[in-house]
């Protein structure tokens, strides 16, 4: 197989296990082109791609626009605080009024869950979904996967327990579809109030005390508690919390096996996890942010391919 | 119609050997001279070369890489394939070096224009050439001409030309395919 199977990448629960391994090899690819003195190759230098964030976001926009520049296209951004959709544009009007500027790929972020889908129903041009609301961040699914891929050559078979707020995050559901199509047994792990209900049904196993997840698991994705996501409190204090579901060098010590620790950011050092922990030989934090390079680079490549 | 047989397996012995000496010829020792095999079909030439020059006549070191040109081509969205990568192969530096590039078949020169602009992500070299077994003449699209050539043919455009290697096909040989 060599092409994808679906025009936009909205979510990766739209995706084929052949889509993530063809995304996968391609990446290799790309990562070992930025690791040459240069870093770049002319494959989209026809290409017009628009980064639209209606949400902050540091490192995806970052690594979005240098997998963008890093594959010659010409890239236009636009951050919602500066724009006309805070004097009433609507979407679907905002957007046409990029694309009629010649806009062949849209990579968006959105608060509202459907965002992206909505947009691919409406509009002519490639559409890459970088985070709608608590719905899905595939490309963050993608990278996180793929790093697991690369730290142990397979992901299937792997047991990854992803632990923290499950409720309010897009990044929990994305890599729950994204593993379970390469293989891996999930878990999810956290405050009773966090974890969604039914989220059995998608066939992840559920655990509330920590230790026992990180004994069952080879792999831990650690969120971050999103409290601008909170109206009300889902738990006493962050002290609590931490107590609770923080992972230190301590508990990782004391556990017989050796997991990974991976992290989406942004870090809230000494809540989710300690520094120490951050910062160790364990954690593969960094080749994640590395490894969403040449993951967007692969995607947005490839989604290039269907431009007619 | 079956296919015609342009080069058999002794004439593609033969002409590795001459290519082999041609570069010889020029490069000597080799010491500053890298081979670049282009990615997919001009790789088993490539190492083949390799071996020859190595094995029969013992030249001591030939590096040799792999270079794919697939995010460098200019035909991208123009076809409707979508252009599978292969891996670039290349743990040595270009910088100042002699590069012989190495393919099969020279049809366009379009892939050899990208390979041009692939290889400066690797460094300056301080010349390029261009090897092919097959030169296909009268077909090009941009002014490239190979420095060593095997066997030069003419081809109209609805033929093809198809190069088996042992490795792959179980025979060295070339044929002419009417499409």
């Amino acid at each position: 197989m060599s092409e994808l199977s679906v025009d936009h990448l909205l979510g990766i629960k739209h995706l084929k296990n052949d889509d993530i391994n063809l995304i996968f090899d391609t990446a290799d690819h790309f990562k070992k082109v930025i690791n040459r003195p240069i870093k770049k190759v002319p494959s989209l230098r026809d290409i017009t791609i628009a980064n639209l964030f209606f949400e902050n976001s540091t490192r995806t926009k970052l690594s979005f626009e240098l997998a963008q520049k890093r594959l010659s296209a010409d890239v236009i951004n636009f951050s919602s605080g500066q724009s006309s959709v805070s004097k009433g544009e609507s979407l679907v009007d905002t957007v046409n009024n990029i694309l009629s500027m010649k806009v062949d790929m849209v990579v968006m972020r959105h608060p509202n869950p459907g965002a992206a889908t909505f947009l691919s129903k409406h509009i002519n041009a490639q559409i890459v979904n970088a985070g709608d609301g608590a719905h899905e961040h595939p490309t963050q699914a993608l990278l996180d996967t793929y790093s697991i891929r690369e730290k142990y050559g397979e992901v299937k078979g792997k047991k990854i327990v992803i632990v923290g707020d499950i409720l309010h995050s897009r990044v929990a559901l994305s890599n729950i579809f994204a593993l379970q199509l390469q293989g891996a047994e999930v878990m999810v792990c956290g405050p009773k109030t966090l974890i969604p209900k039914y989220i059995d049904k998608l066939g992840v196993k559920i655990e509330t005390n920590l230790r026992k997840a990180l004994e069952w698991c080879d792999i831990a994705n650690m969120l971050r508690v999103q409290n601008e996501r909170m109206e009300i409190s889902y738990f006493p204090t962050t002290r609590e919390y931490t107590q609770q579901y923080g992972v230190t060098k301590e508990l990782l010590e004391s556990l017989d096996n050796e997991i990974t620790i991976m992290h989406p950011g942004p870090i809230n050092r000494g809540v989710e996890i300690t520094s120490e922990v951050a910062d160790s030989d364990q954690a593969i934090i960094l080749n994640q942010v590395e490894n969403g390079v040449a993951i967007r680079m692969a995607v947005m490549y490839l989604l290039a391919s269907k431009i007619k | 119609m079956s296919p015609k047989v342009l080069l058999n397996n002794k004439e593609v012995n033969i002409i590795l050997h001459r290519l082999a000496c041609q570069l010889i010829e020029k490069h000597t020792d080799f010491s500053n001279t890298v081979l670049i095999g282009l990615q997919p079909r001009g790789t088993f030439l490539a190492q083949r070369l390799k071996s020859l020059l190595m094995q029969e006549y013992n030249l001591p070191d030939v590096q040799l890489g792999l270079l794919d040109i697939t995010f460098y081509r200019d035909d991208f969205r123009r076809s409707d394939k979508v252009l599978e990568a292969n891996s670039t192969e290349i743990d040595f530096l270009i910088e100042d070096k002699r590069v012989v590039f190495i393919d099969d078949v020279l049809y366009t020169g379009r892939s050899i224009r990208a390979a041009l602009t692939a290889i400066q992500s690797f460094g300056r070299p301080s010349e390029v050439e261009l090897l092919t077994l097959i030169d296909r003449r009268f077909s090009r699209h941009l002014p490239i001409q190979p420095n060593y050539r095997g066997r030069q043919v003419d081809a109209i455009n609805d033929e093809k030309v198809l190069v088996n290697w042992k490795e792959t096909s179980g025979e060295d040989a070339v044929y002419l395919i009417k499409n």
